[in-house]
């Protein structure tokens, strides 16, 4: 059984007692069956137990866990500590207000997730069965509803972070698109209104720092381009 | 009014469909003028003169002008709406933009012209 220490930089703050925020240097050993990052932070808060931040499925389902791991975002506990560095730096989330160490507060994430009503509109009397959808409609899903909210994306999106308030973000119009593809959704273009918008949609830039976070590996770009290309296929 | 956050202008598609196209006329006469060009040997002064002034090449080069001011009013105006945070001063900025913009297309065509 071999034996390693992990040299760790945090990031602490407790508004109660800091004046302002530090990074703290603390190391742990870890054992052969500490896999992921999430086992050394299990670790490390047996270590110190003031150290605060969300887990709780360690299985990369529940989005909790994300954080700003080495300057890139991602899910500690889909992280392996053998594809990290002697030292590892752990941040907050970029660009949402801080609660406590590594917890911040998403309400601004998720005031944009819901405004894109992330549900099935569909004014039909419900049929006695499924509503049914054929594999090819099925398809067009894919990609899109694996998405957990662990919000590694959009605080990863400068224009997120310019712009919170007004911007959706990459997570939240991957889920807009979600429902724009759902042959079984009759919203279509009440969401493209709500969408089209200098703000709303078009502070995407294009620049695939929401692709390169993403910790399910999708691919908030593309379903952004195609909220476009629905507008266009609108328009012209 | 004060803190409320209001959004829902409702345009953007255009500009974005815009600049997307400009960009492709803006690389189409890259290619074009170079093509052109690399038919022109020796390239002298005079050389350069006749082609610029020919009336073909003075329409597409008045299309890559007007390519290139709507191509950087859109970035020019992305980057303001990016970040300059007070309305008054972020309008002030898209109308000195424009302006300057409308001036030089103004001045492009009429070197354009003189040629």
């Amino acid at each position: 059984m071999t034996h390693r220490t992990m040299q760790f930089k945090i990031y602490r703050y407790d508004p109660d007692k800091d004046a302002k925020p530090y990074l703290q240097d603390i190391a742990v050993e870890l054992d052969s069956t500490d896999r992921k990052l999430l086992d050394a932070m299990v670790k490390l808060k047996a270590k110190d137990d003031s150290l605060s931040f969300r887990r709780s499925c360690r299985e990369g389902v529940c989005g909790s866990d994300a954080l700003n791991i080495n300057g890139k975002n991602g899910l500690a506990c889909l992280t392996d500590l053998k594809d990290l560095p002697g030292t590892v730096v752990l941040r907050p989330l970029p660009g949402l207000p801080i609660i406590r160490d590594l917890i911040v507060d998403m309400t601004q994430f998720f005031k944009q997730y819901h405004s894109i009503k992330p549900y099935l509109i569909n004014n039909d009397p419900p049929p006695e069965t499924e509503r049914l959808q054929t594999p090819e409609e099925r398809d067009e899903l894919n990609g899109l509803y694996e998405c957990i909210l662990c919000a590694c994306c959009s605080t990863a999106c400068p224009s997120f972070w310019w712009n919170p308030d007004k911007y959706v973000g990459p997570a939240g119009l991957l889920q807009a698109y979600r429902f724009i593809a759902d042959t079984r959704d009759q919203a279509t273009s009440e969401r493209l209104d709500n969408l089209e918008d200098p703000y709303r949609l078009f502070r995407c830039h294009s620049i695939m720092n929401c692709v390169d976070a993403c910790p399910k590996n999708l691919n908030p770009m593309r379903a952004i381009g195609k909220i476009k290309d629905a507008m266009v296929r609108r328009a012209v | 009014m004060v803190n409320k956050i209001i959004v829902g202008a409702h345009y953007g598609l255009k500009d974005w469909l815009g600049q997307r196209i400009t960009a492709a006329v803006m690389a189409a006469y890259t290619v074009i003028l170079l093509v052109l060009l690399a038919g022109q040997e020796p390239l002298t002064f005079e050389v350069w003169y006749a082609f610029m002034a020919d009336g073909f090449m003075r329409f597409l080069t008045f299309l890559f002008i007007l390519s290139l001011m709507f191509h950087a009013w859109v970035g020019v105006r992305d980057i303001w709406m990016d970040y300059v945070k007070p309305t008054g001063l972020r309008l002030a900025l898209h109308v000195l933009t424009l302006l300057a913009l409308v001036g030089y297309t103004g001045w492009a065509v009429s070197i354009l012209w003189r040629l």
